[in-house]
């Protein structure tokens, strides 16, 4: 079993929600990359999305751009993204982490190439946004054959024969955006989403996480209610960026925790 | 027989759909929608009837014989897309995709723009149609093609300024696709070169198809034959896939892209991304990128803003791999001789993109012989680009440069049209008047 796939299972058991930070290799500063993921471990993050900085994100919204330029400005690169995954290891052996970025920094390095790479890095997960089932096809194999998941994405407009295909070639969990639109968009129709979750399920027992439009605890604990994760990025970047450096770290700790409590409170109620 | 693409869009290892999966769905409908309509003889008559009436139609072929004289070699005979309405190849596709958007029910498009071109071409289709427009634009192409801002204004489109990255083509583009996985449901996104996701390039290369089509008939008739030669500018490459599609199965005839190769290729500032770029994937589509060793997207140089951009449609990275197209390069400097060149020996004023195709064919030319023939796609006319010229030719008026001269101009004139017209809500964004993006 997969480190995600036994992070779930345990979550599962405990009757519990995860919670899956987003942050963006090398921002605000490559220095500070490990120290933030650690940070968002002992905040209550069950896994960890670390994205790979590039110069064209066109399905992110400004603050997930900012963050790419940042990290770019550093030289933050995809090497040096499983560089940060190796260092992270040395002390963290449970935490579950998903490389995300777009297609174009992996092929540069050669997907053969990454999936080794990311496999000595002790690494998890791979999600690539601009990958769809129908392009994903040699990625797919390349990590099953090393025993790392491929995570996918679903759109409130995705078909059901497409739901059947990711079905089919999703591992570890499926990431529901629940939005049409861009990351750090704000209105989230939840009982759509309660509706879409339900939906998805009649074609995988896969764990279904939600992203795009969770902003606090509030939204957080009324989209876990209804799936099986909940995904957090530009709220988080966008708290990091009004911190000073030193501060970064506290400060993502600081707005992570209330969501966990919430979360928490979410499967007190249940039990 | 050449056929590509194939069922999803490929163009052998290149082209495909590489987008998130908030896309799928739009580029799905569009694809039905087009699969419908592309061999519909109520659309296609449409299509033509536009084409005719509203663009003019078939555009002619000139013999530029007193610049042929000049090279002493071959023949150069010119694609006159310089006469379209709105004075470029641009509205050809605009028009067949807008067709395809009413036919969908969007009452709404949006359009990435460099030069402008595109741009002015998509905001005069809404004009016609009745349809609301929305055009993305890098402030640095704005402060370039400042006078084409402002006709999209006077045509009522709402023109965003974009921020983010180099500031130009590509990252218009990124705006734009954001845009449109925002507002999918009432907009049609219309892609204004043949790249982007499946199906895209194989539509737009479609709707451009009419300039090739109508040359393999033009060139007997004035010339007596087929040209040896079909030479376009490539940035995206809609102009040289229009003009090339119809001769590709025609082996005789050579095919020759010119990219921009700005200050020179040894200087890393140009935007010859066949010439110099490797494989990757960008905006919807695998094809040659300018990039990095991480694989980061390059900024690009060109003096001319359509030619500005780090990748390349899919089907011309397939052309050059198989070899059935050539692609190289001409330098700034060269392309505005070839501008001077054709503004006094033949009173044309080309586009600063197309007399990059120009010059290649000044080279080629002199070491051909008399019975020899090239036929240049010239793809757009250069009033656009008189205040580019004119800055680096070094024409000041007054303490003022050129450009700032009809800059403030142009403030002056959208300022009095203030609450007039809708649309006109402007500010003044460095020297320049823009909508800012807390406008739309």
């Amino acid at each position: 079993m997969s480190r995600i796939a036994a992070t779930f299972a345990a979550l599962k058991k405990q009757g519990r929600k995860a919670l899956i930070p987003f942050i963006t290799s090398g921002d605000p500063d490559p220095k500070l990359t490990v120290p933030l993921m650690h940070a968002l471990a002992k905040a209550g993050a069950d896994v960890i999305e670390l994205g790979v900085p590039f110069s064209d994100p066109m399905a992110d919204g400004p603050v997930i751009q900012r963050s790419s330029e940042r990290a770019l400005k550093h030289g933050e690169s995809l090497k040096r993204v499983l560089d940060h995954v190796v260092e992270f290891r040395r002390t963290d052996r449970a935490t579950p982490v998903v490389v995300f970025g777009y297609a174009n920094p992996f092929e540069a390095l050669g997907l053969e190439r990454f999936a080794d790479a990311a496999k000595a890095a002790d690494a998890d997960g791979v999600l690539v946004v601009d990958y769809p089932p129908e392009e994903a096809q040699s990625l797919v194999e390349l990590l099953d054959a090393r025993g790392l998941d491929t995570i996918f994405l679903l759109s409130p407009t995705t078909t059901d024969e497409r739901l059947g295909e990711v079905a089919k070639l999703g591992r570890g969990y499926l990431y529901y955006v629940s939005l049409r639109g861009v990351t750090g968009a704000s209105h989230i129709d939840f009982s759509d989403v309660a509706r879409r979750v339900q939906h998805v399920r009649r074609f995988t027992g896969l764990p279904v996480g939600v992203g795009f439009g969770i902003r606090d605890a509030a939204t957080a604990k009324v989209i876990a209610a209804v799936s099986d994760a909940v995904v957090i990025g530009s709220a988080l970047i966008q708290q990091m960026e009004k911190a000073p450096q030193d501060k970064v770290t506290s400060e993502a700790m600081r707005f992570l925790t209330p969501i966990r409590e919430a979360l928490d409170e979410l499967s007190a109620v249940k039990t | 027989m050449y056929d590509l693409p194939d069922a999803r869009g490929h163009f052998g290892p290149y082209g495909g759909v590489f987008v998130a999966e908030t896309l799928i769905q739009a580029l799905h409908e569009l694809k039905a929608a087009y699969a419908r309509y592309r061999d519909d003889p109520e659309f296609q008559a449409e299509f033509a009837h536009e084409l005719k009436h509203y663009v003019g139609r078939p555009s002619p072929v000139y013999h530029a014989r007193r610049w042929s004289e000049r090279f002493g070699g071959a023949q150069v005979y010119l694609k006159r897309e310089d006469l379209n309405h709105t004075g470029a190849h641009k509205i050809n596709n605009v028009i067949g995709q807008a067709l395809l958007a009413r036919r969908m029910g969007k009452r709404r498009v949006i359009a990435e723009t460099g030069a402008g071109m595109h741009g002015v071409a998509a905001a005069t289709i809404a004009a016609r149609y009745g349809m609301e427009c929305v055009v993305y634009m890098g402030t640095e192409d704005v402060r370039r093609q400042v006078q084409n801002v402002y006709c999209m204004k006077l045509l009522g489109a709402t023109v965003v300024p974009v921020e983010s990255g180099s500031k130009t083509l590509k990252d218009a583009l990124n705006e734009a696709m954001r845009d449109w996985v925002t507002h999918v449901e009432n907009t049609f996104y219309i892609i204004g070169t043949v790249a982007g996701p499946h199906p895209y390039p194989v539509m737009v290369r479609d709707f451009q198809s009419v300039i090739g089509r109508e040359a393999r008939e033009q060139m007997p008739e004035l010339a007596g034959r087929q040209p040896d030669a079909v030479l376009a500018c490539v940035g995206g490459g809609s102009n040289a896939m229009g003009i090339f599609y119809a001769y590709i199965p025609d082996e005789a005839v050579r095919l020759i892209g010119v990219e921009a190769a700005g200050h020179g290729l040894e200087s890393g500032q140009h935007a010859a991304t066949l010439c110099t770029g490797k494989p990757g994937v960008l905006h919807g589509n695998r094809t040659y990128l300018l990039q990095d060793e991480n694989g980061q997207i390059l900024e690009t140089h060109s003096i001319s803003a359509g030619l500005d951009y780090p990748g390349v449609g899919p089907e011309h990275a397939w052309l050059k791999d198989s070899g059935r197209a050539e692609y190289v390069s001409v330098t700034d400097e060269e392309a505005l001789q070839a501008f001077h060149d054709l503004c006094r020996l033949e009173g044309i004023m080309p586009a600063l993109e197309s007399a990059h195709a120009l010059a290649y064919a000044a080279k080629i030319a002199p070491k051909m012989g008399k019975d020899q023939i090239l036929l240049v796609n010239l793809s757009g006319r250069g009033d656009k680009d008189m205040h580019t010229v004119a800055e680096r030719s070094g024409i000041k008026r007054g303490a003022k440069s050129n450009e700032n001269f009809i800059s403030s101009l142009l403030v002056r004139l959208l300022q009095g049209n203030k609450g007039r017209y809708p649309g006109f809500h402007s500010k003044s964004a460095g020297g320049f008047a823009v909508s800012s993006l807390s406008d739309t």
